[in-house]
């Protein structure tokens, strides 16, 4: 078990990598996450950061390096025991079931809080507690108003919308956002950065993003990543200063 | 689960209807055929829990049937002669526990290595039965005594007689019908509709897949074991045949012609595929080529099966009434 | 007297491993390559071996038979494939399933319509027909050292074709990354096409070879189609390596099950399955 010396820390990752074949996506990071902090990750295009968050998540098994959670050795575990631990994510892509309406998506997120879901009798939509929790999380992503629609009639911000949702009716501690404003109108994406903003009041977020604006706006720490390495990691302002960090990735943002 | 819409629960209370109605005027052998029809059905709606609603195509289905079938024959046949109390819960469970062991082994693959598993499996069992000495060989069983269900000394139902029997197996397709949209309704449902669509995304949400998947397999060859006991206490014969894989084909196509994913889908498959495979025979002997070219057509031209098209049928008068009010 | 009659058993596994290789290599190809299930495979088979015995008993010649039969099976392969095959290469795999499904159906009803019922058999030609000498009492048939070493030409040649040829690298990548195949510009269709072909041609010809020393019955695919799955699970889908240990696998352990556990024989072959599949979920030589 690794010393969490620090008693704020709630993540960490020592010496992770990743392998496809000769290509190492994510080469020996060690990186701490703090609890109630939100932490971006940045870097361009295939910097591995979406790799490192399917590490986090149990998608993909790390080649080298160990994960903890708290208490818990994360390193090889599934990814429904990793989201029963209290760590939620959202999709880059998004990972919705087209054919559910958008209630039954949070129904079935929320529903993964029962203690077994192998229930065969009584019909689902009546357990008062999964569905207080369904329509909050649609609450909170502005989705409730037509909680019949079926998620494949949807807009794609509103898809992106309950791509979160579903995430936050796991009701986890822990959350892991992959470019949760990818391809949404400024509106709908000034919603959701405000909602994150609710969010990191009371949790812990892990975000990756490519809009600048939104990472300055909300972001406590961030890391940068570049070909699977960790550049550099530091509050906002120590990352701005940085000389590494300025030529490897943020000069070319500013002076555009 | 999807909604069953109200068109369809009237067609199903007027087919319902029918049938109850059908025995006290019917054909004596089209009442037999009709059991030929719901045993068919209760077959195909497990598996359309396993194919339509779980994602998990078995190409081995037929395995549980034949489990079932022998069941009676071992426990109901000229070895033993239990009361059917003990012989239908004695299959059942036997059925139930050959389901956990195949898909325990199945379930950890996918895609094609989950039908070649599944059909390889059945076909072991096939093999068992079809070179036991001890259970008749590929000669098969026969059970002399048709089951009769008494409690004490009072006889309730003689299933030897053609007309309780159709309502007994008439019952146990309503209760199948019923425990089924339950289930699909309750938690375990959400839950295995979810895994058809996208598996990899119910994992993600904290729920351990390949429990509910064994347990939708061990449902759905339970439930292919009743149909099996069903069917040897029907024509009092069972041979190896019932558990090989053409029987497993076949129950597909019965799945597919109906309608895949709607429960009802498979009533209508069975009822296609009985008929048929009783009408066809009149006109070739060669029927299976014509057999053959209509799954062919209904794969090409058809893939939402029969039932798909009452959708199309019921909009067709309603655009006319329309066409008609505005004119 | 042991020795020599293990001996004879491995050669008839060994033997039988060949023949089943032939079949399956075509099976595994279809289903790594077009990603299609094709359960009409094992009536190819069957269809091979029944022109083989209907042409050998028009021309008096196995050898005249078998050298007319290829082309009308492969040709065979071509028209199923462009009627009905290259309508499931976007579908799921219960079409694929269902439709083939069909096919069998068709195909054996057919064999019925043409060849009737009964079993038939095809005579081994006499310059084959000798036996070699083991011990006193054992020989071992000519015949079947002449169907072990077609098979190894065959399989030499195939080898040679996948790792030498322009077409048997197409093959390979389209075994290994279809996308990447596509996006190099390879005329993916035509490729399947060809493929599907040979594959039939390759089951076409176990059964016409085999057709003297395995009896010709209806439904004969369906036996050879369900062991075949069997050895390309094992093997692992796609890969021709695989699918060759798998058959040396089967061929030997089913023909030493039927004489060491006569009442198990059929069952000792797929409990050795689930046993490498409970193993290795993916079969032994899964590519990629």
């Amino acid at each position: 078990m690794a010393n969490m010396s620090d008693n704020n820390i709630i993540l960490r990752c020592q010496g992770l990598s990743k392998s496809f074949g000769a290509l190492k996506a994510v080469n020996n990071v060690d990186l701490d996450f703090e609890s109630g902090v939100v932490h971006a990750i940045i870097g361009p295009n295939g910097a591995g950061k979406t790799t490192f968050i399917n590490l986090l998540s149990g998608e993909l098994q790390p080649t080298e390096g160990q994960i903890y959670f708290k208490d818990h050795d994360l390193t090889n575990a599934s990814p429904n025991k990793i989201s029963q631990l209290g760590i939620g994510r959202s999709y880059q892509k998004t990972n919705i079931f087209p054919k559910f309406t958008c209630l039954q998506n949070c129904w079935i997120a929320s529903q993964s809080r029962l203690k077994t879901s192998m229930k065969f009798f009584k019909s689902a939509h009546r357990d008062m507690e999964v569905m207080e929790r369904a329509q909050r999380a649609l609450e909170l992503t502005h989705l409730a108003m037509k909680p019949e629609i079926l998620a494949a009639n949807m807009s794609y911000g509103e898809q992106r919308q309950l791509e979160i949702a579903m995430m936050l009716a796991t009701d986890p501690e822990l959350m892991l956002l992959d470019e949760p404003l990818a391809g949404m109108g400024s509106e709908e994406g000034a919603e959701i950065i405000e909602l994150m903003r609710d969010l990191a009041k009371t949790h812990t977020l892990i975000l990756i993003e490519h809009d600048m604006d939104a990472v300055f706006a909300i972001a406590d720490q961030l890391s940068v990543m570049e070909n699977g390495i960790l550049l550099e990691t530091g509050t906002v302002q120590q990352i701005r200063n940085s000389k590494t960090v300025q030529e490897a990735y943020l000069g070319e943002e500013e002076t555009a | 689960m999807q909604k069953i819409t109200k068109p369809v629960q009237l067609f199903l209370l007027i087919a319902l209807g029918f049938a109850l109605w059908f025995p006290s005027v019917g054909d004596e052998f089209y009442v037999e055929l009709l059991i030929n029809i719901m045993i068919i059905a209760i077959f195909a709606m497990s598996l359309d829990l396993l194919v339509g609603y779980t994602g998990l195509v078995s190409l081995g289905h037929a395995a549980f049937f034949g489990i079932g079938a022998y069941g009676l024959g071992i426990f109901f046949g000229e070895m033993n002669q239990y009361s059917i109390w003990a012989a239908l819960p004695v299959s059942l469970i036997l059925t139930a526990l050959a389901a956990v062991v195949i898909g325990w082994i199945s379930i950890r693959t996918s895609g094609i290595y989950f039908i070649m598993l599944t059909l390889a499996l059945a076909q072991m069992f096939y093999y068992y039965f079809f070179e036991s000495k001890l259970y008749g060989g590929d000669d098969g069983m026969f059970i002399s005594t048709k089951p009769d269900v008494n409690f004490g000394s009072i006889q309730l139902l003689d299933l030897g007689n053609e007309h309780t029997f159709y309502y007994f197996t008439l019952g146990i397709l309503v209760v199948v019908f019923l425990f089924l949209v339950m289930i699909l309704r309750a938690p375990f449902g959400q839950v295995i509709t979810g895994i058809c669509a996208n598996e990899q995304r119910v994992r993600s949400l904290g729920y351990a897949t390949q429990r509910y998947k064994l347990a939708s397999f061990v449902i759905a060859g339970t439930l292919a074991g009743l149909a099996g006991f069903l069917e040897a206490a029907h024509t009092g014969f069972i041979t190896p045949s019932y558990l090989g894989w053409h029987e497993s084909g076949n129950i597909l196509v019965v799945v597919i012609l109906g309608g895949l994913g709607t429960l009802y889908g498979p009533i209508i498959g069975a009822v296609a595929l009985v008929l048929l495979e009783d009408f066809l025979p009149d006109i070739t002997e060669h029927w299976k080529i014509v057999l053959g070219m209509i799954i062919v057509c209904v794969v090409l031209f058809l893939p939402n099966g029969i039932s798909s098209l009452s959708g199309k049928i019921f909009r067709i008068p309603s655009q006319i009434m329309k066409t008609i009010l505005r004119g | 007297m042991e020795f020599s009659f293990y001996l004879i058993q491995l050669l008839n596994g060994i033997q039988y491993g060949f023949l089943l290789f032939l079949v399956a290599s075509g099976l595994t190809l279809v289903f790594g390559i077009m990603d299609v299930i094709n359960l009409a495979h094992g009536s190819f088979y069957m269809i091979g071996a029944y022109l083989a015995f209907w042409l050998t008993g028009i021309f008096g010649s196995l050898f005249l038979g078998i050298v007319l039969a290829i082309p009308l099976a492969v040709a065979l392969g071509f028209v199923v494939e462009r009627l009905a095959i290259a309508y499931l290469y976007k579908k799921g795999h219960l079409h694929q399933v269902l439709l083939t499904y069909a096919l069998i159906l068709i195909f054996d009803e057919a064999q019925r319509f043409l060849w009737g019922n009964d079993s038939h058999g095809v005579d081994i030609p006499a310059a084959l027909s000798g036996s070699i000498t083991l011990t006193d009492i054992q020989v071992y048939p000519v015949y079947r050292l002449f169907v072990s070493f077609v098979c190894i030409v065959i399989g030499v040649g195939m080898f040679y074709v996948i790792q030498k040829t322009k077409l048997g690298m197409t093959i390979r990548a389209g075994a290994s990354n279809r996308q990447m195949t596509q996006a190099l510009g390879i005329n993916i269709e035509r490729l399947f096409t060809i493929v599907f072909s040979l594959g039939v041609g390759l089951a076409a010809f176990a059964g016409m070879i085999a057709a003297p020393i395995d009896s010709l019955y209806p439904g004969m695919g369906d036996n050879i189609l369900i062991i075949s799955l069997v050895v390309v699970v094992i093997g692992g889908i796609g890969s021709i390596k695989g699918a060759f240990v798998g058959a040396m696998i089967i061929g030997v352990s089913s023909i030493f099950g039927k004489t060491l556990f006569p009442s198990m024989a059929s069952i000792v072959v797929y409990a050795m399955m689930a046993g490498i599949l409970i193993w290795k979920p993916q079969g032994l030589f899964k590519s990629a």
